[in-house]
């Protein structure tokens, strides 16, 4: 059954011609990045601040939308003999692998013809789990209010958060304290907010030279092994799990 | 008759006296390697058969060519130094010398040159040594196209692959250093050059370096070393077309520049170092035509050196351009390549027209709080280097290139080709 509410979203989704438009718009500027600078290194840096920075905004956003949209539907389907997981559930993947696809598309396709280095997939597997991770935060702050407008404010906030105020506060800590032996903590800051997983996920391929170079036994076990991209992996699959299952036990409850 | 024969052997005389051939080895006329030095004349040739010779530590005590034929074996049982040559004019060619002893008090080597002059130490192949070849007090001479392999594999910590002390006019050439402590350690070693050498996973430095003036190395490569290259305490060495790669490690360099002073460092490739280029108290050093490419720092200088220009580097893909631990006043940088910089050619002059500034704000931060390089790529942090490139407060007005060149410069000519395939394709 989920399968079916999952392809109904999905080709509705499709249709709608809004992720086309992101799709394409991702796609060009791939492009863009990788035409204007004939090292790909660069592009792909470029292109890791793009996904970093549109990818949540966009799953943010156009989930929550998508939610109150379609909040009639859910409401019809809530009235059939379904558990309301299987409803919610269908409706999240329904989205997420919506925004995935047109991230495959967008930025993997151009990766794929411009430069096929490991990086480049690093970057594409960020860019997924930041879509699935937003998505089930998305639609957690939707459940979690009727009211549309504040629903939307609640995904504008979370984006915030994620993607500017946090790294602000972080570099703030990180002044304040000094003084003290922060590897640990960094490491622990960093597992708090997905942007920043994601983002050191592909820094252990990209920058691996830089991040040798501190000091530091607990650093040099992190970075030296594959600790650290299987630390990042965990941490980001956890920031998927832990909202949608949250999201689901909240909509469980709900008064429709 | 009689005559004649006289007149013969009056001519072969000097030819016999001068060149004898003696063959060492089983069958021969002198079954030990000792029996036939010992009978050798000053000027003999001493061909050693194949085969392995165990005879404690041989010394050369006159000037001999030592050739091994067949590549024989000179074992050390990991008990005695192995060959010691004492006489000028030497030449060792074509052994393979094997488990020398091991001291923690003394420093004992494969091959131990003891103040010798005009010696030729050539296509050898040294293996579990504590030091391989060890040269004191001698020069000029020449030790060439050996390989050496030190005791890394016993999980031993080693000696060096060539040492040098106090020697001058030493020429390295061609030679494969692995497994040792420092590959080449030179102390006290004048006017010495080192070229197309091949220094590989050696503990500490591929090369080691001090008060050794007037020195050139050239054409070497210095791939994966516990900490690179460190060229210390030295007047007028020259470094030339060397590549530098994969030195990665928290204290780890390509190459460590520390009181050096009139030097120049040209035409060299820095590749996948954490730091490609570190520069402490150096003085009146020309940085020319460099290649530093995807490093974690491409060059760190510390603000107590002087008068150091760096011109016409390329610099590509490395994290930070530039890290210093203050102002660089007196250091000039002129028509490098930035892959960052974004600035425009309206003059057509091939050097952009607003300069630009290679250290950024965050290159400053992670300086103070490293642990702040975990925020790189941060939406964040681009905010805060734009911010400080429109108005600058914190970053260094005198590092500053006014001329930065708009395409990089053409590769370093002389690069040797990679000993092994390497992860990334340029």
């Amino acid at each position: 059954m989920i399968l079916k509410i999952v392809k109904h979203v999905l080709l509705d989704i499709l249709r709608s011609r809004i992720v086309l438009a992101y799709t394409v718009f991702l796609a060009a500027a791939s492009i863009g990045l990788f035409n204007m600078d004939a090292d790909t290194g660069k592009s792909l840096a470029s292109i890791l601040s793009m996904v970093l920075m549109l990818v949540p905004l966009t799953s943010l956003i156009f989930a929550t939308i998508h939610y109150y949209n379609s909040y009639e539907f859910i409401e019809l389907l809530s009235t059939q003999p379904l558990r309301r997981g299987t409803i919610l559930l269908g409706e999240y993947l329904g989205v997420s692998l919506a925004l995935g696809l047109a991230l495959l598309a967008g930025v993997g396709l151009p990766v794929a013809a411009y430069d096929s280095s490991l990086t480049g997939g690093c970057i594409l597997l960020a860019g997924l789990l930041l879509t699935f991770s937003f998505t089930a935060l998305a639609f957690l702050g939707a459940v979690c209010s009727r009211d549309k407008a504040r629903g939307m404010g609640m995904a504008m906030l979370q984006w915030f958060f994620f993607a500017l105020l946090y790294d602000g506060l972080l570099l703030l800590v990180l002044f304040t304290f000094q003084d003290y032996p922060l590897e640990k903590a960094v490491i622990a800051l960093v597992a708090l907010n997905p942007i920043d997983l994601a983002r050191t996920f592909v820094m252990l391929q990209m920058d691996v030279s830089a991040l040798m170079g501190m000091t530091g036994a607990v650093m040099q076990e992190f970075l030296g092994s594959r600790l650290g991209m299987t630390f990042t992996l965990g941490v980001l699959t956890l920031w998927i799990a832990a909202p949608l299952g949250l999201a689901l036990r909240v909509f469980r409850k709900k008064d429709l | 008759m009689k005559r004649r024969l006289a007149a013969l052997s009056l001519l072969l005389a000097p030819l016999a006296a001068g060149a004898a051939v003696l063959e060492a080895g089983a069958g021969g006329a002198h079954p030990t390697l000792r029996g036939a030095i010992a009978a050798a004349k000053p000027g003999d040739t001493v061909r050693v058969r194949s085969g392995t010779y165990r005879e404690g530590q041989i010394s050369v005590d006159k000037p001999l060519v030592l050739e091994g034929v067949g590549r024989p074996v000179l074992d050390g049982e990991f008990k005695h130094p192995i060959l010691r040559v004492a006489a000028n004019g030497v030449t060792v060619r074509g052994f393979r010398i094997i488990n020398g002893g091991r001291s923690s008090t003394q420093e004992l080597a494969g091959v131990f040159v003891d103040q010798a002059r005009d010696f030729v130490i050539e296509h050898n192949e040294l293996r579990d040594c504590d030091y391989s070849i060890y040269l004191s007090k001698s020069g000029p001479g020449i030790v060439s196209e050996n390989i050496l392999h030190g005791l890394s594999d016993l999980e031993i910590n080693s000696g060096n692959g060539i040492h040098l002390w106090s020697c001058k006019g030493v020429r390295v050439r061609g030679n494969r250093v692995t497994g040792h402590r420092d590959g080449i350690y030179l102390e006290h070693a004048s006017a010495s050059a080192m070229e197309e050498n091949s220094v590989e996973n050696n503990m500490r430095y591929g090369l080691h370096f001090m008060f050794s003036n007037d020195s050139l190395y050239r054409a070497n490569r210095f791939t994966r070393n516990g900490a690179g290259v460190a060229v210390m305490y030295s007047r007028a060495v020259i470094m030339r077309d060397n590549v530098f790669d994969q030195n990665w490690g928290s204290s780890s360099y390509g190459l460590l520049i520390k009181d050096v002073t009139d030097s120049e460092v040209t035409g060299n490739l820095f590749d996948r170092n954490s730091t490609g280029l570190y520069s402490q108290g150096a003085t009146r050093v020309r940085y020319e035509g460099n290649h530093f490419r995807e490093n974690g720092w491409a060059l760190r200088i510390m603000s107590n050196g002087s008068s150091n220009r760096f011109t016409a580097n390329t610099f590509t893909r490395n994290s930070f351009d530039v890290g210093t631990n203050g102002d660089l006043a007196d250091h000039e940088f002129a028509r490098n390549y930035w892959d960052r910089y974004e600035g425009y050619d309206l003059r057509h002059d091939g050097t952009g027209d607003v300069p630009f500034r290679p250290v950024s704000l965050f290159a400053i931060l992670t300086e103070r709080v490293p642990a702040s390089l975990f925020l790189m790529h941060s939406f964040m942090v681009r905010l805060l280097d734009r911010a400080e490139k429109a108005f600058p407060s914190v970053t260094p007005d005198s590092v500053i290139d006014s001329t930065p060149a708009m395409r990089p410069h053409p590769p370093p000519t002389a690069l040797i080709p990679a000993s092994q395939p390497t992860q990334h394709q340029p």
